[in-house]
């Protein structure tokens, strides 16, 4: 099924070269942050930057000992990531710090990042293998069904007209966040597994080959889930998100065009038949087209006013940005979490932006590095799908702030202040961890260098030496 | 299967590429429209959001930012508000700035150019661009009196001034306002405010009497004529000008005449000094007549009549009127018509004679200090114009200090101290008079400059509240 191989090289050093970056661009944007509104140096900068280095270390040592062909450079990307959001969440604190009634958000989302990883490294140790998941398709969709409904129970916490949070009594979970993956998980253990029969039957119309209609229940299904968010949940973000995981998947596994139009043509009904029924999304539409209209930018709930003020502060920055703790990015409503990226261009500028957007790049483009090296379907599929959904989110977050699309409550992987979301993005980064390592491993046992010597004799199994590929 | 992921990876890389060309788009292309659209009160946020430098009066605030508890972090305070309200002005949210808070913004905010190193090394540094103290010439105990000498409800101005270098020691005007009320960030509440203010009769928020009400200003105008007269070489302390009660003006059936019950009636011809003692109306007349238009005219510009000054507030360019007929003319040379002058300039007058001649520029700066309290910048006296030669200012000198001793200006009298004096007395229209007192003391080595004019008075207020405040001020001066 593959035709990429890799050089059965472990990049731990390399990896080690890059956290070391990370961790530099890391805390020092936390240094920064702080520098003009609190004591340098203070318990809390320590705090930060201990947590930090010491849980990327943790992670760090765990992939020399259990996955060490892991790609090198997924978890150097993730701690640069994670540590500027949480430098940026605590430099929006600041302004508010004095205010007697302020919970800061940063050492919570300083709490999230360990719980997070910790519970990355666990799944590191114990899962060893991701195609175990396989055995858990079924079990994945009924989860995915459990989280989703249970905002709906009465643990549900209803915040500003979305019910996609729950009560954990600590703190609000967004069990939707988890369910991306379990989704994921039922996805892509479904269609490798059934892939041979969906792709053999159904009609070929023209260019087009339709699929037969019992072979669509899977695509039915996922336009059930994402209507279902959007009707009984609020959540237009989320209802983007889980039907492009499945169209990415589907897509995939079957590599039909006819499936995507499919799709594409079902999405579209259905945001039609909302924007008719559903005064929210009709709401967020007219935000996005009128957002300069002064009776929609004043509009209370549901204005423009939002977007609005996160463009002045993208415009503010311009290309060079203001400078770490020099604008006024805690102007615009969920500067910490939704319009987080309205507040990194507002003081990085564009050019900072633009680097942030290059690591998911880089980070989304190792995960389909890992789609195509790993050899089972099933971690394929699931490579692509969760690779899929950082990109998708991004697009949509970002293409919201930046009024490309309407805007969407949903948060930027691993920078957006929220504990669920953080804990969902790090345990994908440990299934792309994973995958990554059973793409890159060498099948052999035997040592790398030597089976590369022996590859011209005999070798089926072994891994030719391919230096090109190998260097990319 | 591994195309498909390749076309997969091709899509996702394309909607980044969307969000790049997105972000371009507004961070770029569209910023200069979104960074000056109305909703877009970041800039003043910013503004309002840094610690802005405090005006200071012998080193005391009467203007500083505090920290408040609102979205814009700093609170603009003035203290003695109604006391420094026409010198600070006000930083307000929507009325705008005005006055020092306008006039130095730039040192204030810390954005001037004179702080360009400081602001790199704060760039360097990572401290915040912290904005520069200004502080006054202003001497708090004579404010404080010039204050006190203008009864409440009373309209007037009064400016204190040292002659050789041009300093403002007090300034000061009523009716006054507390510029807190207009700082305040609520909007609606500074509106209404604004609204209550516009209602008391003769207060304009945006206007600072001192210098910027044009007022007539009488018989001390003759100061200017004289000082023509002598300059020109046609006249000298012998002089004798005709003093008839009444001056014919061509053309009209109206005279111009002499105060009626004054001692002007007892010569029928006068020398300037009698003139000026008695302020006699006619023989300045024929001055004027004789030496022309143009001679009053530059003779006023010489004094700083006709410019608007900086000192740094803005000052209104005070008015000697052209292409005037012979009784416009008579009427301009005793101070009427449309002479109009704003308080300060009278005091330059006042000044310029006080300093053998030499105007120096009036000033409200002592020193520029940056945040960390180095000094940036101490504004050093300058000459203005050469306004009259220094004989002439001597001249002029001794016959004010016989306007003090022997004439109208009496009031102004301190035992053992020379005080160069005059008085004035212009009609306005429709109501009270205003009454005037410009001089200086002591005559041989001029300290201080005073300036008073009350306005809309009758005559025996007017006279009561001029030249004995003038005394109670030197007196004040120069016994510290």
């Amino acid at each position: 099924m593959s035709d990429v191989l890799t050089v059965p090289r472990s990049r731990r050093n390399v990896e080690a070269a890059l956290l070391l970056l990370a961790f530099a661009v890391a805390v020092g944007a936390n240094f920064v942050a702080g520098l003009e509104r609190e004591e340098p140096f203070n318990d809390y900068f320590w705090r930060q930057a201990s947590t930090l280095v010491g849980m990327g270390i943790l992670v760090h040592l765990i992939l020399r000992i259990r996955a060490k062909y892991a790609d090198p450079v997924i978890l150097p990307i993730v701690i640069a990531l994670n540590g500027i959001g949480l430098a940026m969440i605590h430099r929006l604190d600041l302004p508010r710090i004095e205010n007697p009634d302020f919970v800061p958000v940063a050492p919570q989302q300083l709490t999230w990042t360990a719980v997070a990883i910790v519970a990355a490294s666990v799944l590191l140790i114990f899962l060893r293998d991701h195609r175990i998941l396989r055995r858990f398709t079924y079990i994945s969709l009924i989860v995915s069904a459990v989280l989703l409904l249970l905002p709906l129970t009465p643990i549900g916490l209803p915040i500003n007209g979305a019910r996609i949070w729950i009560n954990v009594g600590f703190g609000t979970f967004q069990p939707g966040e988890v369910a991306k993956i379990t989704l994921a998980i039922f996805f892509a253990g479904y269609l490798s597994t059934n892939r041979d029969l969906i792709l053999l039957a159904g009609k070929k119309i023209g260019p087009l080959q339709l699929p037969r209609f019992k072979d669509l229940a899977p695509m039915v299904a996922a336009w059930l889930v994402s209507i279902g968010v959007l009707v009984l949940q609020r959540d237009l973000g989320s209802s983007i998100l889980f039907f492009g995981l499945f169209m990415a998947m589907i897509y995939v596994a079957t590599s039909r065009v006819s499936w995507v139009l499919i799709g594409l043509a079902m999405i579209g009904v259905g945001t039609f038949i909302a924007l008719q029924l559903f005064s929210h999304v009709a709401l967020r539409f007219d935000s996005w087209l009128n957002a300069f209209d002064p009776e929609v930018y004043n509009r209370a709930p549901g204005g423009s006013q939002q977007v609005v003020q996160g463009l002045f502060g993208l415009a503010n920055g311009g290309l060079a940005g203001t400078g770490f703790g020099q604008g006024r990015p805690d102007l615009v409503t969920y500067a910490n979490s939704d319009m987080i990226i309205a507040a990194l261009g507002e003081e990085l500028g564009m050019i900072g932006v633009f680097a942030i957007i290059l690591l998911y790049i880089l980070l989304v483009s190792r995960g389909f590095r890992a789609a195509l090296g790993t050899k089972d379907g099933f971690g394929k599929l699931l490579a692509c799908g969760l690779s899929f959904t950082i990109a998708l989110q991004c697009f949509v977050v970002i293409g919201g702030i930046t009024r490309l699309i309407p805007l969407t409550g949903l948060t930027t992987p691993f920078m957006s202040a929220g504990g669920s979301s953080l804990l969902a993005n790090w345990i994908i980064v440990a299934l792309l961890l994973l995958i990554s390592e059973t793409a890159r491993r060498p099948v052999r046992t035997a040592a790398p260098r030597e089976s590369a010597a022996v590859s011209s004799a005999s070798g089926r199994g072994a891994l030719p030496r391919r230096p090109k590929e190998g260097s990319r | 299967m591994n195309q498909a992921i390749r076309s997969a990876w091709v899509v996702a890389i394309g909607m980044f590429a969307l969000i790049l060309g997105s972000l371009t788009y507004v961070q770029f292309f569209e910023a200069e429209e979104l960074n000056t659209n109305d909703w877009n009160n970041r800039q003043l946020y910013q503004d309002f959001g840094r610690p802005r430098g405090a005006i200071l009066v012998d080193g005391k605030a009467v203007a500083e930012s505090v920290p408040s508890n609102d979205q814009f972090n700093y609170q603009r305070v003035y203290k003695e508000p109604n006391l420094y309200a026409h010198l600070t002005g006000f930083y307000s949210l929507v009325n705008g700035s005005t006055q020092l808070e306008q006039a130095s913004a730039g040192l204030l905010s810390g954005t001037s150019d004179e702080l360009f190193y400081d602001r790199i090394v704060g760039l360097l540094s990572g401290a915040s661009s912290q904005g520069a103290s200004v502080e006054l010439t202003i001497d708090p105990q004579i404010q404080q009196l010039a204050w006190d000498l203008i009864p409440e409800g009373q309209r007037g101005s009064i400016v204190v001034t040292e002659p050789e270098t041009g300093n403002i020691l007090a300034m000061v005007s009523k009716p006054s306002y507390d510029p807190n009320l207009i700082a305040v960030h609520d909007t609606e509440i500074a509106a209404r405010n604004v609204e209550q203010l516009s209602a008391v009769p003769g207060l304009s928020i945006y206007r600072n009497p001192a210098t910027e009400s044009l007022v007539a200003p009488g018989s001390v105008f003759k100061l200017v004529d004289a000082a023509a007269a002598l300059e020109s070489g046609d006249y000298d302390a012998e002089s004798q000008i005709p003093n008839p009660p009444v001056l014919p003006l061509p053309g009209t059936t109206v005279g111009l005449p002499n105060y009626v019950n004054g001692t002007c009636a007892t010569r029928s011809t006068a020398d300037l000094e009698f003139a000026l003692e008695q302020s006699c109306n006619t023989p300045f007349a024929q001055i004027a007549w004789d030496l022309g238009e143009d001679a009053i005219q530059e003779q006023a510009r010489l004094f700083g009549f006709g410019e608007r000054h900086q000192i740094p507030v803005a000052v209104e360019a005070s008015q000697f009127p052209s292409d005037l007929s012979e009784p416009e003319l008579a009427q301009s040379a005793i101070g009427q018509f449309d002479v109009k002058v704003t308080p300060l300039q009278i005091a330059m007058v006042a000044s310029a004679i006080a300093n053998d001649g030499v105007l120096m520029k009036p000033n409200l700066i002592k020193a520029v200090r940056a945040a960390d309290l180095e000094l940036i910048d101490s504004p050093s006296p300058e000459v203005l114009h050469e306004s009259v030669s220094a004989g002439t200012a001597e001249q002029l000198t001794e016959w004010m200090v016989n306007v003090v001793n022997n004439g109208t200006g009496r009031g102004a009298q301190i035992p053992g101290v020379d005080v160069a004096g005059k008085t004035g007395t212009a009609e306005v229209e429709g109501r009270g008079d205003n009454a005037w007192f410009t001089g200086f003391a002591p005559a041989n080595d001029p300290q201080v400059a005073v300036t008073i004019v009350m306005e809309d008075v009758d005559l025996a207020t007017g006279s009561q509240l001029t030249s004995p405040n003038a005394k109670k001020i030197i007196e004040a001066v120069l016994n510290q």
